[in-house]
Formats: C-alpha cells, sequence, structure tokens
C-alpha cells in the first residue's frame, strides 16, 4: 500500500522526506562498512529479491490473499542497513520507473515501509534472539514476532503523521483503531511468512542469514586440519551492526518525544482532531467503532483538564502501553522458548 | 612487459578455504602463449578454485601464480586482472550493466581509458564476437548464445594475455555452440577453457589437462587424452555416446 | 500492488520531451507534484490548469489517453479509501442523494483524489517518456548518492533474471499440482521465497566475482554522462513553473 500525492499536507511531506533522507544516508555508511565494496550489487540484488517478494500472493482466507512488505524479512536476512537501503531503493524504483507511490510522499512512504518496518522488526529480533535459547527455534520465532510487530508499528507512525499533516478530517482514534487493527491481521500475515522463508533459508544456508549470525548452534567441521569453526568473514556481526541498546534507548526516547511533545502541540492545532474528541468525550461520532475503543481512544485521558497535556500524557501511555506489549509478548516467548528448548527447530510452528 | 615469458604459469599451488575444506594440493602447470588448452575433470576436482586463483579472486594458500612472469600479489592484482580474462559460465552474472555498450565498457574503464580510446575498444571487441549490433540493448534482450559472446567480449575488450572460460558451450544450442568455436579459433590470444566437453575440447584446444582430486593428474595432447578410456574412467570423464575419437590427423 | 505492475512504463518515441535530458525531466516532475500538492483544494480552476498542463506534455510526447488511464489503475485502493472518507469523517455533515456525509469529508476525498491523480499521471508521463537506464543516469546527475543509484541499477538488471525464476518455480510448483487456497499452502511458497533469497544472494556474490575480475576496485567508473544546456532546463522547467504560478495565484485568491 503506497501512500500517493495529497495524502499528507506540504509540512509533513517535506518532514518525512527529510527524515528518510537522513535515515538512508545513515544507512548508506552502516551497509558501505558492513559489505565493503560489494555493497551495490548485493544491495541490488537483494532489493530485486525484496521487490519479486512483494509480487508473491500468500492466501490468507476465503478467497483474500496479502503479501509480504519484506521490512522486517530483509533486516533478518541481510542486517538492517542494508534491509532498509533495498526497500527504499524498491520503493524509489516503483515511484519512478512505476508511478506507484506518489513523488511528494516517498519520504513517508521510505519512512514507513523502509525505516520503521526495517528498524523495528530488527530491535525485536534482537531482543528476541539475545533473550532466548540458541537454535533455529528461537530464530524462526523471534522472526515471526519480528514481523508481526513491525507491520503495526509502520501503521502507528502512519497514524502519528496522519494526525500531524494528514489531508483528512477523520478521528485520529478511529484511524489509530482501524489501521492497528487492521494491521495486526496484516502483521499475522507477515509473521507467518517471514519466520517460514528465515526457517527455510535456515535449513540450507544458515550462514546467508545475517540475523543467525553467532546465534545458531555453533558448527564445527572435522577436517584433516582438525576441526574447524564455519563462518568465514561472519564474527558475531549484529554486535558489529546496530547495537541492541542504542535502539531500543534511542526508539523509546524518539517515540516518547513525538508522542509527547507532538500531541502536546497537535493538540493546540487550530482543527486538532483530538481537541473535538476531548470536548465531546467520546462522541456520537466514534460509536461505530465503539468495539475497537480503548481508554485511550481520541487520545485524551479523560479526568486531565488541560486539553494539551491531556493529548501528550495519553501519547507517552499509549507508547508506554505499547512498550508493556511488546516486552509481554517477549516474556512469554523467552519462557516458552525455555520449556521448549529441546525441541526440533520447525516443529514448533 | 617479459615477453619471453609464458603466459601462465602456475606452481604447487594449494589452498583450504577457510572453512577447512582443501580444494587444491599443489598444482602445477605451465601455458604457453598462443596455446589453447582445456582443463578436463569432474565436478568437485577443484578446477573452479583454480581459476579463482588466476586472477586473483582468492590468494594462494601456497604456491605461486605467474601470468606473464607477473606474479599474483595483493600490489599486482589491478594489472593481473587486465591480463587474464575470466568468462563465466553464467553469461547473467558477467553482463551486470544495463546496456551491452556499457558492460564492455567496465573493464576498460576501469583501466582508467575514457573517450574515444575506450569507444575503440569496445566496438573492437564487439566486432570480434560478431555482436557489433548489439551495442546499445540491454543484456536481457538477447539470446543465451549472444550474451555469452558478449560475455566474451567484455573480458577481450581489456585486451587480455589469457582468456580463461569456465564451461564455455553449457547451455548452447547447437549452432551458437559451433559459432563461439569459431570465435575461440579466430582469437590471437592464449586460451584456458575449464569444461566436461570433451568433444569441444577435441576440437578447439590442441593439449589438455585433467585436474582430479585437486592436482594436475595428466597433461598431454587432447588427442591422447580422449584415446586413453582407462584414464578417462580413473577420473569420472566419459565421452558422448557415439563419439569417437577420430584417428591422429597426424 | 499485483504481478501486472512490474512492466516497465517506458514508451519509445522522439519526441521533445523524449528527448530532454533526464535530469530536467526528473527534478521537473517532482516539483510539480510538489506545487500540485501545495495548492490549496478549494481552488477548483487551479487543478483544471495543472491537469490542462499535463495534457499538453502528454500531447508533445504523444503518450496515448488510454495509456495513462490503464496505469492509473494503479490508484484504485487508494480511490475506494478517498471515497470512505466522506461516510466515515468528521465535522459538519450535508445531505447528498440521501446519504448523511461529512463537509470535511468531501473536502478531503477530493483534495485527495485530485491531487493523487495528478501526481499520478505526472510520474507515468515521466516513466512514459524517460528510458530506465537514463532516469538512472538522470537521478545520478542530481548528486543523489551514487551508491544508491547504483543499487537501483543493479536492482533494475536482475529484476527480469529473479522474476524469471521466480516464474519457473512457479511453473514447478503447479505441474506438480500446487493450488494456493490458504495458509497452510503458505510454507510451500515462503520455501520458493527462501529459495529465491538464496540464489539471488549467490548470483550478488558471483556478481560481485565478475565485477572484480574486470578490475573494480569499489568505484563504478562513469562510462555515460549526459549535460543538459540551459535551453533544456528552460523548457522542463515550464511545467513546475506553472504550476507553482498557479498554486500562488490559487492562495492569493483565497
Amino acid at each position: 500500500m503506497h501512500v500517493p500525492d495529497g495524502f499528507f499536507d506540504v509540512p509533513v511531506s517535506v518532514g518525512a522526506g527529510v527524515f528518510a533522507a537522513a535515515g538512508v544516508a545513515v544507512c548508506l555508511r552502516g551497509a558501505k562498512r558492513e559489505l565493503d565494496d560489494r555493497t551495490a550489487p548485493m544491495a541490488g540484488l537483494v532489493a530485486a529479491f525484496i521487490f519479486a517478494a512483494q509480487m508473491l500472493n500468500f492466501p490468507v482466507a476465503a478467497g483474500t490473499s496479502g503479501h509480504l512488505l519484506g521490512g522486517a524479512l530483509a533486516a533478518i536476512l541481510v542486517g538492517p542497513y542494508t534491509a532498509v537501503l533495498c526497500v527504499a531503493v524498491v520503493l524509489l524504483v516503483q515511484g519512478f520507473f512505476f508511478a506507484d507511490g506518489g513523488l511528494t510522499a516517498l519520504g513517508v512512504n521510505i519512512t514507513l515501509m523502509a525505516i520503521v518496518t526495517a528498524v523495528v522488526g530488527w530491535a525485536v529480533f534482537r531482543l528476541i534472539t539475545r533473550g532466548g535459547p540458541r537454535g533455529r527455534a528461537t530464530l524462526v520465532a523471534a522472526s515471526f514476532v519480528a514481523a508481526l510487530v513491525s507491520v503495526p508499528a509502520a501503521a502507528l507512525v502512519f497514524t502519528a503523521l496522519f494526525w500531524l499533516g494528514g489531508t483528512a478530517p477523520i478521528e485520529v482514534g478511529s484511524v489509530a483503531a482501524a489501521m492497528g487493527g487492521v494491521h495486526l491481521l496484516i502483521g499475522l500475515g507477515e509473521g507467518f511468512v517471514t519466520a517460514l522463508t528465515v526457517s527455510s533459508v535456515l535449513a540450507v544456508r544458515p550462514d546467508l542469514v545475517y540475523g543467525a549470525r553467532g546465534m545458531t548452534r555453533a558448527l564445527t567441521l572435522r577436517t584433516a586440519d582438525g576441526d574447524v569453526q564455519v563462518g568465514p568473514a561472519a564474527p558475531e556481526a549484529p554486535s558489529a551492526g546496530i547495537g541492541l541498546r542504542p535502539v531500543l534507548v534511542g526508539g523509546a526516547l524518539v517515540a516518547v518525544l513525538l508522542a509527547g511533545v507532538v500531541s502536546f502541540y497537535a493538540s493546540s492545532a487550530p482543527d486538532g482532531l483530538e481537541k473535538v474528541a476531548a470536548d465531546k468525550g467520546l462522541s456520537a461520532q466514534e460509536k461505530p467503532h465503539a468495539a475497537e475503543d480503548g481508554p485511550l481512544a481520541g487520545y485524551s485521558v479523560k479526568g486531565v483538564e488541560n486539553q494539551r497535556m491531556s493529548g501528550g500524557l495519553a501519547g507517552v501511555a499509549g507508547v508506554g502501553l505499547t512498550v508493556v506489549a511488546g516486552g509481554g509478548v517477549f516474556y512469554v516467548i523467552r519462557r516458552r522458548r525455555r520449556a521448549a528448548d529441546s525441541m526440533t527447530p520447525a516443529s514448533a510452528q | 612487459m617479459t615477453s619471453g615469458s609464458p603466459s601462465l604459469t602456475v606452481s604447487r599451488l594449494a589452498y583450504a578455504y577457510p572453512d577447512g575444506t582443501q580444494a587444491l594440493y599443489g598444482v602445477d602447470l605451465t601455458i604457453e602463449r598462443g596455446e589453447r588448452v582445456a582443463l578436463l575433470g569432474p565436478n568437485g576436482a577443484g578446477k573452479t578454485t583454480l581459476v579463482m586463483h588466476l586472477n586473483g579472486i582468492l590468494a594462494a594458500g601456497h604456491g605461486t601464480v605467474e601470468v606473464a612472469g607477473l606474479p599474483v600479489r595483493a600490489d599486482t592484482l589491478r594489472e593481473i586482472r587486465r591480463r587474464v580474462g575470466l568468462v563465466f559460465q553464467d553469461p547473467d552474472d558477467q553482463l551486470f550493466m544495463p546496456t551491452v555498450r556499457e558492460d564492455v565498457a567496465f573493464g576498460p574503464a576501469n583501466l582508467g581509458l575514457r573517450g574515444a580510446e575506450l569507444d575503440r575498444r569496445v566496438r573492437d571487441a564487439l566486432e570480434r564476437v560478431g555482436m557489433l549490433d548489439a551495442i546499445d540493448r540491454p543484456p536481457h534482450h538477447l539470446s543465451f548464445g549472444q550474451r555469452r559472446r558478449v560475455a566474451v567480449a567484455t573480458v577481450l575488450a581489456m585486451e587480455p594475455e589469457i582468456l580463461v572460460l569456465d564451461e564455455p558451450s553449457s547451455n548452447l544450442d547447437p549452432a551458437s555452440r559451433r559459432e563461439l568455436a569459431e570465435i575461440l579459433k579466430s582469437l590471437d590470444v592464449t586460451v584456458l577453457m575449464v569444461t566436461h566437453d570433451l568433444p569441444y575440447a577435441l576440437e578447439l584446444c590442441e593439449r589438455s589437462l585433467i585436474m582430479s582430486e585437486g592436482v594436475i593428474a595428466a597433461d598431454g595432447t587432447t588427442h591422447a587424452l580422449l584415446a586413453d578410456e582407462r584414464l578417462l574412467a580413473a577420473h569420472r570423464l566419459e565421452l558422448p555416446y557415439g563419439f569417437a575419437v577420430p584417428a591422429q590427423p597426424g | 500492488m499485483s504481478a501486472g505492475h512490474h512492466h516497465p512504463i517506458y514508451r519509445p518515441a522522439d519526441t521533445p520531451v523524449h528527448r530532454l535530458p533526464p535530469q530536467c525531466k526528473l527534478a521537473a516532475v517532482v516539483a510539480f507534484a510538489v506545487f500540485v500538492v501545495a495548492t490549496p483544494r478549494e481552488r477548483f480552476w487551479a487543478f483544471a490548469v495543472d491537469a490542462l498542463l499535463l495534457a499538453a506534455v502528454a500531447a508533445a510526447a504523444r503518450v496515448p489517453v488510454g495509456a495513462i488511464v490503464r496505469r492509473m489503475a494503479i490508484e484504485v485502493p487508494f480511490v475506494l479509501f478517498a471515497l470512505a472518507i466522506p461516510l466515515i469523517g468528521t465535522g459538519e455533515r450535508v445531505q447528498v442523494l440521501g446519504l448523511s456525509l461529512s463537509a470535511p469529508g468531501l473536502w478531503a476525498a477530493w483534495n485527495i483524489l485530485a491531487k493523487a491523480s495528478l501526481g499520478v499521471v505526472a510520474s507515468i508521463l515521466l516513466a512514459a517518456t524517460t528510458e530506465p537506464r537514463m532516469m538512472l543516469l538522470g537521478a545520478e546527475r542530481l548528486r543523489l548518492p551514487r551508491l544508491l543509484v547504483q543499487i537501483a541499477t543493479f536492482m533494475l538488471r536482475y529484476l527480469d533474471v529473479i522474476l524469471d525464476q521466480m516464474r519457473r518455480m512457479r511453473i514447478a510448483r503447479e505441474s506438480r499440482g500446487f493450488v494456493a487456497r490458504d495458509l497452510r499452502q503458505a510454507s510451500v511458497l515462503a520455501k520458493s521465497a527462501g529459495a529465491l533469497f538464496i540464489r539471488s544472494y549467490e548470483r550478488g556474490e558471483r556478481v560481485h566475482l565478475a565485477m572484480l575480475s574486470r578490475g573494480y576496485t569499489g568505484e563504478m567508473p562513469t562510462i555515460r554522462d549526459i549535460s543538459a544546456t540551459g535551453r533544456d532546463w528552460a523548457v522542463a522547467g515550464m511545467l513546475p513553473c506553472l504550476a507553482a504560478m498557479t498554486a500562488l495565484l490559487a492562495w492569493s485568491t483565497t
């Protein structure tokens, strides 16, 4: 789903463009550090793979089908830096060569579909693989959760951007609920397919899976020269890539800042949508979506008088909730993995 | 240029991959200027590993490789890669640029050629493989045989000392196979071709080497080697059904 | 996105639009899209002017209307979304044909439809008149990071090769009676995706070796370079300049 022109106003389009450009610039340097002079051909081929993989339609149920977004998958297979580059190039090519996705929305599209999915996917993946036991089952489970989380994460950022500069007068609460709900479903499909794909690569060429470097059970070859460790140029690479802690801390800071500060200002905007919500409480407009409404719907905390503060608090609380939910999933997975440590890999699925 | 030295000298070359698998156990061979030599051998004999050493993609674990007198070392790589023209088995691997012209120009441009001189090299190389008409076409619009010919042109444009071809006849229809043979015969360069295609070796190469288990197991005229059934059988080589080695042409 | 969208839009011809240097066209189309997005939605006439501008370009480039309309199908999901906005939008309601619609929602739907359509037509015209290779050279001239352009170059070169592999895998699956019905079959498709990744990655490694063999040292040589004259820029600049004037006029007549 590529955002077209006209969906976001000029400031948000330009702002997202600057953010995307900065993100891509960081990844260019990061990828070059990892792949050296191999960057152009390797990333080019992986980008072509992602383009092709996005065209594989997966049957979901009852005649509907979904297709892969691929950000988390790419991050797990080739590392977060290269993944962002590959997906960004796919989006650029789709925009300029295939007229798919608005040119002014390229910044938004790259931010959502390349940067957010790859970075969130990678962070979740690392979080789980660090904590869980070594082995293929953990890697596959981590791929599932990472891809699952990456999709609603992108949807949430979309909602945040929409809040800032969307051109349609829809309740941000309904957008969040609708986007979140639908994308949780899409995320399930994405997670399922990503996990299966990673699993099938792990079965044949585990050395190619970036996220598995140093994570697969140590492989040794018995040779005439004695036992040799497998994995030529692949020492614990992920630690040489993005460290987990900076990503988490940075991500959390940005999220809290965005949620807090941005909602603070958004609440004061003349046509701020949540102002309406704050005035009316859970107004009639929202009734049709009641089932999806949580206590934070409309992003204002009841009982907090100051509207601005209320919006800001709601934002921060939302981030907190997301973190708690993510952590919970992590904790459960970790415990189950521990219990199932001795199980054979794919049978867990 | 040391005009007196052979095109290629490999001595005592041994190599083990970083995972410990040893592929070469001491390879010795010499190819004189202007020779066309076939390198025969079963899968896993170490042929590809040897080829990777000829232009320094792999660095010798032990022993030396010299191209026209110049040893393959980190500081000579640039010149070595000009002198050794490697043609890969899959032309899609070799033709990575958007058009034939840019692809053929890639090598000489890396050597620093620009402008008219670059253009002359490109046209000349394409002319020699009969593909000048395709100069502005994208590689994926060409037939497989045409792509293989352009792949040969990409290395010819570097004016190499020795042309190294990996399975040049694979996947070619009979007509393309013959056309390529004619092109190779018309070239005035040293050729080393790695192949399973024994009749092709016999047609094109006076001399053959048989590689087996990481060493050169036999070295002689192609005719003599192919006529020796026990030698072929010992190294998992077989002539196609119905093919008989013609009587020695004298 | 469906399988049909990977066919490039380029239509070879020899028109003044085709002959313009790619960097001029790229910059002009991006600027045009920005000015269209910046145009206030209440000024219908401004969007009509923008549409006329694009029609003039299409006529000069001899791109048939049918070709443009067919490619616009890519917009459909968002058209559906835009049509839903007046139904779910907030604010003052108006009665249209017995439906209670949100007035700001109608404005928003119009805004998205108009701007997205103008944007997609501009992109189609760019892609239809610019050979993919030239587009990449143009991007490089516009100082896009060279590495990024190179990645895109390799991607476009190998896209067909990889799609071809994918097609062969599908034929192999289907010739053995495979039909994808529900999520259970996804594991088979995922295995194909995994195999496709391995093949793509390994080809990347082989391409890198082929590059090294021909003297690659980390820098792609510039083999073709296209320069643009002041006149080229002036010609290409007409489109965004007129759109900018339209947007300005639209704002000033508020």
